[in-house]
């Protein structure tokens, strides 16, 4: 199939659909109306349901509901609607059933904006709603990775029986990059756990309620034990010119594609640098800084948040080279000058954080 | 010998947790004789909520999903949309349905979701130690309104009935009560229109059911029916409030 010019967030939302997605239950927000809107469009064509939810909170619930009912299921917000579903989140964790839910982050707290950030990196990787669980998510960093990463995350749904998060920004949503759907199919899984009617069989209960303490703790014990296994398979990231380089520069989505000008930059200055893009960010690549870091290189880590992401890279490190961190914030998107300027400093002398 | 009772095939073998006196196994057993009835139990997807009824999941021989609270009528919509032919109904307290799920309520009933809503109102939040509910009536004493339930501090009490049945989404709306055998014969019926309502495409469908909560009013089982009887029922009339089925202006009985 050709390549076609689309925005980030319309390829995602055709992607979605090619993968199966057969509900999409959302609300509108600034900046991934166009994922609504697609799915508004395209999806009862295609033998699919859209329904505008009332709330946010509604949607994530209907999500709850047809995942538990068996089918591929999908809702997609932006950074303040992420908060609201975040107790729906936590309850369909609990109740390991798979879906996709797309985050195409704007700035914040609070109302904050409708620009591009990554401050929502805290509440996808390290919890977000209540109690002990894990989300896999995936941080696209082009239009293409929008629709690819969205068309997997149904089949990595399916597979952990677990939510996948897609955890792009504004600017990867709004912006028109060429992109190509293939014709891959979607996996079809058997889900005899579904809630579809007993019909002919005992009947099947989805639910997060454990009130026996011993019962619950092996339950939670369980689902550690999920998420290990999810950690050891599911790690991607990218590694750009990192073999000789004497600084790593580190960064994912909309920051790592400004990283990597940046590192070519630098490169034609003779300076050695290279990039590791995480594109899991749960679970989070550990092993590259774990090999990289050798106590003579340093990192540089660029975010468009305060400095969220830079937390896990100083436990990847662990001490064995000096961190670094460059953030833009507000709805501000760095510059690759801007991220040289960081590079030629670091380099210059100075220690880590 | 022949059996004239038994329990419906619609109600699992397992003890209930509810407190003495309490309702709630009778109303489960009216929506499960419901359920046998029309024949619908391998069609039913049923939706537990937050409150005293959250174990209704162990309590109903159907498939189950426990939802957050409040969030029923959402959980169920997602349910109904994806299996349009299978049998999705809700049982919710008046904690909720009136309080913390009057969005998804409202909205589900706005839009016709076809789903069948079983509102057990006991006018308190039993599970969490007898609290006030927006169902509480003025002057009713809870743990949180010790003095007794005033307008200046709390508001008047919601008649959701009344309330959802001015909205245009919604097929059939009754209000029944518990508080002596004719009255759960009454319940028992408009249960199994409820779920008739559903199969034939009406729409929206919603009872409502009195219930009371001896342990929490501080009162023995059969003087907390003497209560809802005497207190209840005037503030929340019995009857149809609307039925597609009935032309307008017959609405009441």
């Amino acid at each position: 199939m050709a390549k076609v010019l689309m925005k980030g967030n319309e390829a995602l939302a055709e992607a979605a659909i090619r993968a199966g997605c057969r509900a999409f239950y959302g609300y509108p927000i600034t900046p991934q109306n166009e994922v609504p809107n697609y799915m508004a469009r395209h999806l009862p064509e295609r033998g699919g349901v859209y329904l505008q939810a009332e709330s946010e909170v509604a949607a994530i619930n209907m999500v709850y509901g047809a995942a538990g009912a068996g089918v591929r299921v999908m809702t997609s917000s932006s950074s303040p609607g992420l908060s609201l579903k975040m107790e729906g989140i936590s309850y369909i964790a609990a109740a390991e059933l798979p879906c996709v839910i797309v985050n195409v982050m704007r700035c914040g707290p609070g109302l904050g904006g409708i620009h591009p950030s990554q401050g929502d990196y805290f509440q996808a990787v390290k919890g977000g709603g209540h109690g002990d669980y894990r989300l896999l998510v995936l941080a696209p960093g082009s239009v293409q990775e929008m629709a690819d990463l969205t068309f997997e995350a149904f089949d990595l749904a399916d597979k952990w029986r677990n939510p996948v998060m897609i955890l792009a920004d504004g600017l990867l949503g709004q912006m028109m990059e060429p992109v190509e759907f293939g014709d891959k199919e979607p996996q079809v899984v058997e889900k005899p756990w579904a809630t579809t009617g007993a019909r002919g069989r005992k009947p099947n209960i989805i639910n997060t309620l454990d009130i026996v303490p011993e019962s619950l703790e092996k339950r939670n014990y369980a689902l550690a034990e999920k998420y290990g296994r999810m950690g050891e398979a599911e790690t991607r990231w990218q590694e750009y010119k990192t073999a000789d380089a004497d600084l790593i520069v580190t960064a994912y989505g909309t920051s790592a594609r400004v990283a990597r000008s940046a590192v070519d930059m630098a490169r034609k200055e003779g300076l050695r640098v290279g990039l590791i893009r995480p594109i899991s960010l749960w679970p989070f690549p550990q092993a590259p800084f774990a090999l990289l870091a050798d106590g003579l290189r340093q990192f540089l880590v660029v975010e468009m948040s305060m400095g969220q992401m830079v937390e896990d890279v100083r436990l990847a490190v662990n001490g064995r080279g000096s961190v670094h961190f460059y953030n833009r914030l507000g709805g501000m998107v760095p510059t690759p000058r801007d991220v040289l300027a960081e590079i030629r400093k670091v380099l210059g002398g100075g220690g880590g954080q | 010998m022949k059996r004239i009772c038994q329990r419906p095939e619609s109600l699992t073998d397992v003890q209930m947790h509810y407190c003495p006196g309490c309702t709630h196994g009778i109303i489960h057993r009216l929506v499960a004789e419901a359920l046998d009835e029309l024949g619908i139990r391998e069609d039913a997807i049923g939706i537990a909520s937050v409150g005293c009824s959250v174990f209704a999941y162990n309590y109903f021989n159907c498939d189950m999903q426990q939802a957050a609270h409040g969030r029923a009528p959402a959980v169920a919509t997602g349910i109904k949309r994806v299996l349009p032919d299978r049998v999705v109904f809700t049982y919710q307290g008046d904690g909720d349905l009136a309080s913390i799920g009057v969005a998804e309520i409202v909205h589900a009933a706005a839009r016709g979701e076809s789903i069948t809503v079983i509102f057990v109102n006991n006018a308190i939040y039993g599970m969490t130690s007898g609290q006030m509910a927006p169902t509480t009536l003025l002057g009713q004493k809870t743990t949180t309104t010790p003095r007794g339930r005033t307008v200046q501090d709390n508001g008047y009490p919601i008649r959701m009935s009344e309330l959802l049945a001015t909205l245009d989404g919604t097929a059939y709306i009754e209000r029944v009560s518990t508080h002596d055998p004719r009255h759960v014969l009454q319940a028992g019926r408009a249960i199994k229109k409820a779920f008739a309502a559903q199969l034939h495409g009406k729409g929206f469908a919603l009872v409502e059911v009195l219930s009371t909560c001896s342990v929490n009013w501080g009162m023995s089982p059969q003087e907390a029916l003497d209560w809802l009887r005497d207190n209840m029922v005037p503030y929340y009339p019995l009857g149809v409030y609307k039925d597609a089925s009935v032309k307008e202006g017959e609405a009441h009985d």
